[in-house]
């Protein structure tokens, strides 16, 4: 018994990062992916589920859930993401990615969905 | 037609490469096509049902039913006489509308002449003597209401042209010069495709026609006739790189010393609303894109790739290239 809750403990520390870690309240996956499409993100990445075009000027975004940080520059969390999506040069000075023409609630959605590439 | 889904897609779509809907005329060249269209597949369902009853008949029918089949009566009548007089019928039908959609320029008409290329659109504007009056690419503006003449040629092998929504389709064959007539009823964009294969990135090779009311359209044209104002800031340091990095080599640009000519023109790039010939979406992250890498969205392209420049360039080349409306 004491065996079994030790190894549970034991194991519950391997466990992902914390679920909120990638909370989105009241955003759409879905709307965010139909935003990726329209807007053109693919033009320079690889994003798994979307099958042209698969850009290669910026960073293939498979697994992009997993990463720790932005841009190798800033925190991996919504906030900073839904913020990056929409102005990146904002928060990443020198970067090649652009502003990209989304509102703050179409931002949030796209990182919502980027937040599904696990 | 709505409950048609499979023929029927957004411009977003259309811009994702998908052929534009088929059967949803919206103009009175491409509603005789569609009209001729319905016929033909009314024509189709009518003789298979025909042909199934035939069949029916001979396997399964009472005798008197199938000595009445088996005579030589029955070829003469519904093999010869029935297909000569049906297909004689459509064959004028056919001929006399696409004369409707091929005659020459009228001198109340607007004329576009398209050059096909591999793979993308040579777009010039003709004034009524037929000189070229402006030069664009992958875009075409026109008025609503008016015939438009496009005169179709190719620089290289066989393209065809083909905007579903507002005329027929028709080859762009190289030493030759074909007519072809559109309109458009209401202001909107209507996608185009190439629909003749013409090598690896023929899917990819598409284009939009955009329909104005005729006070926008008049607009819009004197706006681009004026000269583009001198880019500025970040604009002029792009301009400036534009003109090192050699692509003016390839591209002309109007107003500038920019005059190659074996890629599309990049005078009004900047309003254009797709990039690539139809493919992309057009903002400031898919021009960086395709200037840094454009054989990784459309494969064997005639453009080299850019990722050498650093980002900060390709930025500043996006910025200029976006002032050129
Ligand atoms: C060797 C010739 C060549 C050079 C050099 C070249 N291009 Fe291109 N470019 C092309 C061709 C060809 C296309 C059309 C490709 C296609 O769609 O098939 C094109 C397409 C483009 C387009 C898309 C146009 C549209 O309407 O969709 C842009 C923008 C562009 N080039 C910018 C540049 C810039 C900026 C440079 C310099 C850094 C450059 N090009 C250098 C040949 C060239
Ligand atoms: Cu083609």
């Amino acid at each position: 018994m004491r065996i079994g809750i030790t190894l549970i403990l034991l194991l519950g520390g391997c466990k992902p990062p914390p679920e909120g870690r990638a909370a989105m309240p009241g955003a759409d996956v879905q709307r965010g992916r139909a935003l990726v499409q329209r807007t053109g993100c693919a033009a320079c990445h690889v994003i798994p589920g979307i099958r042209w075009p698969q850009g290669r000027l910026g960073p293939d975004l498979t697994h992009f859930a997993r990463q720790g940080m932005i841009a190798g520059r800033v925190p991996n969390r919504p906030d900073m993401l839904a913020a990056f999506v929409r102005n990146a040069p904002a928060l990443v000075s020198g970067t090649t990615m652009p502003a990209m023409p989304l509102n703050e609630g179409e931002a949030r959605d796209v990182a919502a969905y980027l937040y599904t590439l696990d | 037609m709505t409950w048609l889904p499979i023929f029927t897609r957004s411009t977003e779509q259309a811009l994702s490469g998908w052929p534009p809907p088929v059967l949803d005329p919206a103009g009175p060249f491409a509603s005789s096509i569609t009209t001729l269209s319905w016929i033909l597949f009314a024509m189709a369902g009518a003789v298979l049902a025909l042909v199934l009853a035939a069949l029916w008949v001979a396997l399964a029918g009472s005798q008197r039913l199938r000595s009445r089949l088996g005579g030589t009566r029955v070829v003469w009548l519904a093999g010869i006489a029935l297909p000569v007089v049906v297909l004689t019928a459509l064959l004028i039908y056919g001929l006399s509308l696409t004369r409707t959609l091929r005659t020459p320029p009228q001198p109340s008409d607007i004329r576009v002449r398209v050059t096909g290329e591999m793979w993308w659109w040579r777009v010039a504007y003709l004034d009524r003597a037929g000189g070229v009056a402006m030069m664009d690419a992958n875009e075409i503006h026109i008025p609503v209401g008016r015939t438009v003449t496009v005169e179709l040629e190719s620089s290289d092998i066989i393209h065809s042209f083909w905007v579903p929504r507002l005329s027929g389709k028709i080859d762009m064959v190289p030493g030759r010069r074909n007519v072809l007539r559109m309109q458009a009823d209401a202001p909107g964009v209507y996608a185009g495709q190439c629909a003749e294969y013409c090598g690896g990135a023929h899917a990819l090779m598409g284009f939009m026609v955009v329909a104005h009311d005729p006070d926008d359209y008049a607009r819009f044209m004197a706006a681009r006739a004026r000269p583009a104002p001198q880019p500025g800031g970040q604009a002029a340091r792009g301009a400036q790189l534009f003109q090192d990095s050699g692509c003016g080599a390839c591209h002309r640009i109007a107003g500038t010393e920019a005059n190659g000519l074996a890629g599309p023109d990049l005078s009004h790039v900047g309003s254009r609303r797709t990039l690539g010939a139809g493919i992309l979406p057009n903002n400031r992250g898919t021009m960086i894109g395709w200037i840094g890498d454009p054989q990784s969205l459309k494969p064997g392209n005639r453009m080299p790739a850019y990722s050498t420049l650093p980002g900060q360039d390709l930025t500043a080349i996006a910025a200029y290239l976006e002032t050129r409306r």
